[in-house]
């Protein structure tokens, strides 16, 4: 998980303390291999698609991904990344600041974006992400891909490729990189 | 000092370094299709210029519109303020107006500061320049471009180390030279400030810099001239030179700026004085020339400043 997401989660200053392994990484490899094939299935072919990685927990797995579809398809899909602290709605209400790096070098209209973050929760970080990427163009179309789909979503959203559902408490924590899927909480 | 931003030797070289690193988010929004962001979406922000100022105020103004605040443009030259009891009132009238930050600029040196601890926490300061005191975004604003000229961006350890800048002409009566010794000093760099004698501020010998009053004898040492904006009364009444002989001994003129490597950077705070800091054809044609690179950065500062202090949630320290 990353820095940030650790420093955001009650209890702050707390400490992610692993319960159970979710996926190791050979099935974290196999998810994000079958994602790589819907996206290509879903958009037959790789024309026009852009992956956006949502800072900072996207960007491994999106790098992931590309090397992937590089494999399969011998298309070097371009990445961008996108951090939505400005575009978050609880702006005031806790800590935000936008520490990572927003690069998005190509005009994303008429592009097919697909979005990819590493968990989805609340939906509210799609939400700013969908904000944000009008002001780089009109994609064609926006799809989301993500490794793990942890339910309790506050808005209406929904993924279009999930590594996998995993049922949550609302206070767990889901830690997802390359090695592998964790899960656990933060504790003080 | 917390949610208000006074001067720069309030600021340790840390939280110097988190508003330049945030500068460079905000140097990226701006170079967006759409520069604006809805961070600051029901925030509002009053100008209150008790002077006159065109570039520094455009840019707050700017700076608060690309974060999608609002902003009250306080005119200051319609009222009949004064120092004083008054000025307080109009303080609280525009804090119960439900104003998140006053931008200030006053000719009377800490004022701002008097504003800010009269508020206490209920809403943010920011000094845009008080009489000979300070002007911390600019200070931010060169220190940023220097950055940004000689590594591409702040970073996170944003550094001007190992860098030697003259700071040349009024420095006596400057704020620009008090906050960017204060801000180039924080960040590692070695100052010499360049005048003459009588220009030279009385506690000097207290500032971390060098002093001379021989331009071209320090010229070949530095990696950047920073020249100051004179006012012409101020430097035949002061220092009892003529605007010919300041040319001759502190202008960067044509032939004095063949002497200067290519790669020596030169800023100046604005508006010029065409002809007399700087020579047209330098301004003009010489590479290195961050004049217009500065202004553009003063709007990122600016949006970093204001959103450290209204959105981030978190206080400067």
């Amino acid at each position: 998980m990353a820095d940030r997401e650790r420093r955001m989660t009650p209890p702050y200053g707390g400490v992610f303390v692993a319960r159970t392994t979710v996926l190791d990484a050979a099935q974290v490899r196999r998810a994000l291999t079958r994602i790589s094939h819907e996206i290509i299935e879903r958009n037959q072919g790789l024309d026009d698609v852009v992956l956006v990685a949502l800072q900072t927990g996207g960007v491994e797995i999106a790098r992931l991904i590309a090397r992937i579809l590089f494999e399969i398809d011998d298309v070097d899909v371009p990445i961008g990344t996108l951090d939505v602290a400005l575009y978050r709605d609880d702006i005031g209400l806790r800590p935000v600041m936008p520490e990572a790096e927003t690069d998005i070098q190509i005009d994303l209209g008429g592009k097919i974006v697909v979005l990819v973050d590493d968990v989805l929760f609340t939906g509210r970080t799609i939400r700013a992400a969908l904000d944000a990427l009008t002001d780089f163009g009109r994609p064609r179309a926006v799809q989301l891909a993500v490794v793990i789909d942890r339910g309790h979503r506050e808005l209406p959203i929904r993924p279009d490729f999930v590594g996998k559902n995993l049922p949550t408490r609302r206070d767990e924590v889901v830690d997802v990189n390359p090695e592998g899927v964790l899960l656990g909480e933060m504790r003080k | 000092m917390s949610n208000h931003l006074i001067d720069l030797k309030d600021l340790d070289t840390e939280a110097m370094r988190e508003l330049l690193h945030l500068t460079d988010r905000f140097v990226e929004v701006c170079q967006r299709p759409i520069p604006k962001v809805p961070a600051l979406r029901g925030r509002t922000v009053a100008l209150i210029f008790f002077e006159d100022s065109t570039r520094t105020r455009m840019s707050f103004d700017l700076a608060a519109k690309r974060l999608s605040a609002d902003v009250l443009d306080f005119p200051t030259h319609t009222s009949s303020l004064s120092k004083g009891e008054s000025l307080q009132d109009t303080v609280e009238t525009i804090r119960a107006l439900g104003v998140d930050a006053l931008v200030i600029r006053h000719s009377s040196g800490g004022l701002p500061g008097e504003i800010a601890d009269a508020v206490g926490e209920t809403i943010s300061v920011i000094n845009a320049g008080d009489g000979l005191n300070a002007h911390p975004t600019q200070g931010l604003l060169d220190a940023y471009t220097l950055c940004q000229h000689f590594n591409g961006a702040a970073g996170t350890q944003a550094s001007l180390s190992g860098l030697r800048i003259g700071i040349v002409g009024d420095i006596k009566h400057s704020r620009v030279a008090r906050t960017d010794v204060a801000a180039y000093s924080s960040l590692g760099a070695k100052i010499t400030v360049v005048a003459p004698e009588a220009l030279v501020p009385d506690d000097v010998s207290e500032w971390p810099v060098e002093v001379s009053d021989d331009l071209d004898a320090v010229l070949s040492d530095l990696d950047v001239v920073g020249l100051l904006r004179i006012q012409k009364e101020r430097i035949t009444d002061d220092s009892l030179i003529s605007i010919d002989d300041y040319i001759e001994r502190f202008g960067m003129t044509e032939s004095r700026a063949e002497k200067l490597r290519p790669e020596v950077a030169i800023t100046h705070p604005g508006p010029v004085n065409r002809g007399i800091e700087i020579a047209d054809a330098v301004l003009d044609k010489r590479p290195n020339v961050l004049v217009q690179q500065q202004v553009t950065n003063g709007v990122a500062v600016r949006m970093a400043v204001l959103f450290r202090l209204l959105g981030s949630g978190i206080e400067i320290d």
